[in-house]
């Protein structure tokens, strides 16, 4: 296995985002059914179907994940958050049913990210929601570990093609041990390799700058 | 219009504030990791075309952290000193084969011969010697 010394930080567990993740940044950028429940004067200009000055109480508008967070208040006098569709409870039924028919991919591509952020917004299906998530993770993670330990040297695209994003990273680490201890069997774990990291530098080169 | 009303608005704002800031953070901290990782798996002379990349904060952290790592290494083994950047994967042989993957010019080994690294010809060396230079993707190590 190659000695890994980039250690990027990692997405947060559960409801918490960690600040510095780049994954979490990214899962914050989703945008998200919201509602305000209060007026947002002279912020007109971010409502382009409207030509008002203000942004009056009851617009409906699609925010970022970070943007509802930070607006949200337990109270909801100021904007109110929608579940989006795969949270719901047609959608939750589908997931019980059989979870390892789903594209999550298609659902997400963060379908256990937002999902798990989603609880910040005090839905009353809460509890329901978690346990969606929660039974679907257990009911497709046998597959993924069991597929990322017996695809070696193959194309693997069919079989992360419906996964999201958690479980891709999952099936990569599980991926990575199996060639890690495939290459440790055929005695090539001690060979010495060039750092993927220098490597990849190499591929670029220098563009001229400006002068 | 009262100020309080103007309240959410100014929420709204400083969202989007603490959002730009955030996303700077986090891609200045990445570069850090990448360039803490280059310690280790190029060594503590950078190339001239990643030196070019950086700003001049990075190289001073570089600076200081390649100046941490020494001091650190120096202070193992009873003072003898360690360096834990070689030896990555446990050695199985004092000496290996290599080939050599571009001109690299002359190598000294510890004897005093003088090796001359030109593409494409193969060595049998000390691993030592080596070991960077194969991170670099100077050398390819050849099992036979």
């Amino acid at each position: 296995m190659d000695t890994q010394s980039y250690l990027p930080v990692q997405p947060g567990v559960g409801m918490e985002e960690n600040f510095l993740s780049l994954d979490d940044i990214l899962l914050s950028h989703e945008r998200l059914p919201t509602r305000t429940e209060c007026a947002f004067p002279r912020l007109g200009f971010l409502e382009k179907s409207s030509d008002t000055q203000d942004i009056p109480e009851g617009t409906k508008m699609e925010l970022p994940l970070w943007l509802s967070k930070g607006l949200y208040e337990k109270k909801r006098r100021v904007l109110s958050v929608e579940l989006p569709k795969v949270y719901r409870e047609g959608w939750r039924t589908v997931f019980t049913a059989d979870p390892n028919v789903v594209d999550l991919h298609k659902m997400g591509p963060y379908y256990y990210g937002l999902g798990s952020q989603m609880l910040h917004f005090d839905s009353p299906e809460n509890p329901e929601i978690a346990q969606a998530l929660l039974q679907t993770f257990i009911g497709r993670f046998r597959r993924i570990m069991d597929s990322s330990q017996n695809a070696y040297n193959e194309d693997t695209s069919a079989l992360v093609e419906r996964l999201d994003g958690l479980e891709k990273a999952l099936f990569r680490s599980g991926q990575s041990g199996l060639n890690g201890f495939q290459s440790w069997e055929k005695g090539e774990a001690s060979t010495l390799t060039a750092s993927s990291l220098v490597l990849n530098y190499r591929k670029r080169k220098i563009t001229d700058v400006q002068p | 219009l009262s100020n309080s009303d103007l309240i959410p608005s100014i929420k709204l704002r400083h969202c989007c504030l603490l959002r730009n800031q955030r996303c700077l953070v986090a891609y200045l901290y990445d570069r850090l990791l990448r360039i803490r990782a280059l310690r280790w798996e190029y060594g503590s002379v950078l190339p001239p075309n990643i030196r070019f990349h950086m700003c001049s904060e990075e190289l001073q952290w570089f600076s200081q952290y390649k100046k941490s790592l020494a001091s650190f290494m120096r202070s193992l083994g009873a003072g003898e000193g360690l360096d834990i950047t070689q030896d990555m994967k446990p050695p199985k042989s004092l000496y290996i084969q290599v080939r050599c993957l571009k001109d690299h010019g002359e190598l000294e080994i510890d004897d005093g011969t003088v090796i001359l690294l030109k593409k494409n010809s193969q060595h049998f060396l000390p691993r030592w010697k080596c070991e960077q230079l194969i991170r670099q993707g100077v050398l390819e190590h050849v099992v036979s």
